[in-house]
């Protein structure tokens, strides 16, 4: 026979590669989904640049501080783009009743988990890319000027997103597509606390010991301090690094948890509501 | 009348326990399959059908007991067999905006096939695919459907293919072309087949075993012939009315 020995390896790269060239299919037949992709971070992008570019008439601050907002619905829509990329990528094996197949398939779970990792960043590369250039053309501001930081800035972002995604992946295997609303919901728990669009003091002081559970708090007060003091908060960024090291374990702990509680109620060939 | 698991077959389930909460979906069945048999699992809706398969597939944990497939206890050691047997469902599609040689191509590189173009060469020849091998997957009419459904299953040139209701809503002509196609695979590769369906004409024309499912139990277990000759019925339905109905008793036990 034709197959591969061991096709039972624990890691398999090809198989991580058929599962994103299957969602590279998907798009690249779909001109609405990579539409999808771009033109809300571009409407979030021109309208919060355009209040920046009002407010800082009137304000000596924000004159100094340009390109916060934008700075930051480009870094928030990394967080919220990245999850969003995972945790679609992974209803669409559901939406197409495929998960069934998957499941029964010799694809293992942490390579199901790696491609929709890789999914989410192409996803965001798709929405993204374009966005940062309007920036540019719009407003001048480079958000690929801050370099190593933002380097930094989107691993951190991007590890967050898919701690997030993987917990999601998990709910949905568990509870089906009664479920779905969280994959779109679920970030926006995080908006008001990680302090994206102002800084941590803002919040009442019992607030603030939250915030600062959450990396991409770390992030957006690393990016103030990028743009307003021109100074890199390492210090921020490695505290960031260490507490998506243990949301992303408990992402993988919560997602394993749900799997197991699936197979045990029978709805991994199911996922309806 | 029930036989024994043995855990040198290709599949074996031994005293299997599956309870949905308050609800008793499979309620402790033991058997075991021959190598290269073809055995139909029969039975109403909710007899535990469906339960059985998936635990065999390792899409569910038994409450107790155990599945044993090639050697593997299910689910937890499945990786180590997944890549040699494969399944057809009424329950999964595969995705509807792929074309047919995308989907093809996807699933033979899940399942490890060395040289996944030639196998889709080989079986778009085998089951006539080769006017639709481009076609995007959801286009297609639900006789093509099914015959893609079987193409996939057969990918991975699988030792034990799992079957739900492989003819479901196909017209006579294709389910019948369909079972001719079931019937080659399964002489020329030597596969073992565990098949669910609720047409009876198809379980006598395919299986040379018949385990006949009630509320999570098994109610009988002989090959068709005997079935029918110790109900005293003239097919196979009318013997599984009498057992779903409880309106008839073999006249002598199973051998």
């Amino acid at each position: 026979m034709s197959v591969q020995s061991p096709a039972h390896v624990a890691f398999s790269p090809r198989r991580v590669g058929a599962m994103v060239l299957r969602h590279w299919y998907l798009l690249s037949s779909s001109w609405p989904r990579v539409l999808d992709l771009i033109y809300w971070p571009a409407v979030q992008m021109l309208m919060w640049g355009f209040l920046q570019q009002y407010v800082s008439q009137h304000s000596g601050f924000f004159a100094q501080a340009a390109g916060t907002f934008i700075g930051a619905v480009m870094l928030w829509d990394i967080l919220f783009r990245g999850q969003l990329g995972f945790s679609i990528s992974f209803l669409e094996e559901m939406y197409a009743r495929n998960l069934g197949n998957l499941m029964m398939s010799p694809l293992r779970p942490a390579e199901f988990v790696v491609a929709l990792m890789i999914q989410s960043v192409i996803r965001l590369a798709i929405g993204m890319v374009p966005v940062s250039l309007l920036a540019i053309a719009f407003f001048g501001f480079n958000l690929w000027g801050m370099g190593l930081a933002l380097a930094v800035f989107f691993m951190n972002l991007l590890l967050t997103s898919w701690a997030i995604g993987i917990l999601v992946a998990g709910i949905l295997l568990r509870h089906g597509l009664g479920a779905e609303n969280m994959a779109w919901s679920f970030m926006f728990l995080l908006l008001p606390v990680t302090c994206g669009y102002y800084p941590v003091e803002v919040l009442p002081a019992w607030l603030q010991i939250f915030a600062w559970m959450l990396p991409p708090t770390y992030v957006f007060e690393g990016m103030r301090a990028l743009l307003i003091q021109q100074v890199f908060r390492a210090d921020l960024m490695l505290q960031a690094f260490a507490l998506n090291a243990l949301l992303f374990a408990g992402g993988v702990a919560g997602f394993l948890l749900f799997l197991k509680s699936a197979r045990r109620e029978g709805t991994l060939l199911q996922g309806g509501d | 009348m029930l036989a024994p698991a043995a855990t040198d077959s290709p599949i074996a389930v031994d005293r299997l326990v599956k309870l949905y909460k308050t609800v008793t979906a499979v309620d402790g069945i033991s058997f075991s399959l021959e190598a290269g048999s073809c055995v139909a699992l029969l039975g109403g809706n909710g007899a535990g059908k469906t339960t059985t398969i998936s635990t065999i597939m390792g899409l569910v944990e038994p409450t107790s007991g155990t599945v044993t497939v090639l050697g593997a206890a299910m689910p937890r050691q499945r990786h180590r067999v997944l890549h040699r047997m494969n399944f057809e469902s009424p329950y999964v599609n595969m995705p509807m905006r792929l074309t047919v040689r995308q989907n093809m191509n996807v699933f033979g590189m899940l399942y490890g096939c060395e040289d996944v173009a030639h196998r889709i060469r080989v079986l778009a020849d085998e089951l006539d695919l080769h006017d639709f091998l481009d076609r995007q997957t959801g286009k297609l009419s639900s006789g093509q459907k099914t015959r893609v459904a079987l193409a996939k299953s057969l990918i991975n040139e699988p030792e034990i293919l799992l079957l739900d209701e492989p003819t479901a809503s196909l017209d006579p002509d294709t389910a019948d072309w369909v079972r001719g196609r079931l019937e080659r695979y399964r002489r020329e590769r030597g596969a073992t087949v565990l098949l669910a369906s609720h047409n009876m004409g198809e379980v006598e024309r395919l299986c040379d075993r018949v385990i006949m499912l009630k509320t999570g139990r098994i109610e009988d277990d002989d090959t068709p012939a005997r079935l029918i000759a110790r109900y005293g019925r003239s097919n196979l339905e009318e013997v599984f009315l009498d057992i779903a109905r409880g309106t008839g008793e073999a006249r002598e036990p199973a051998r």
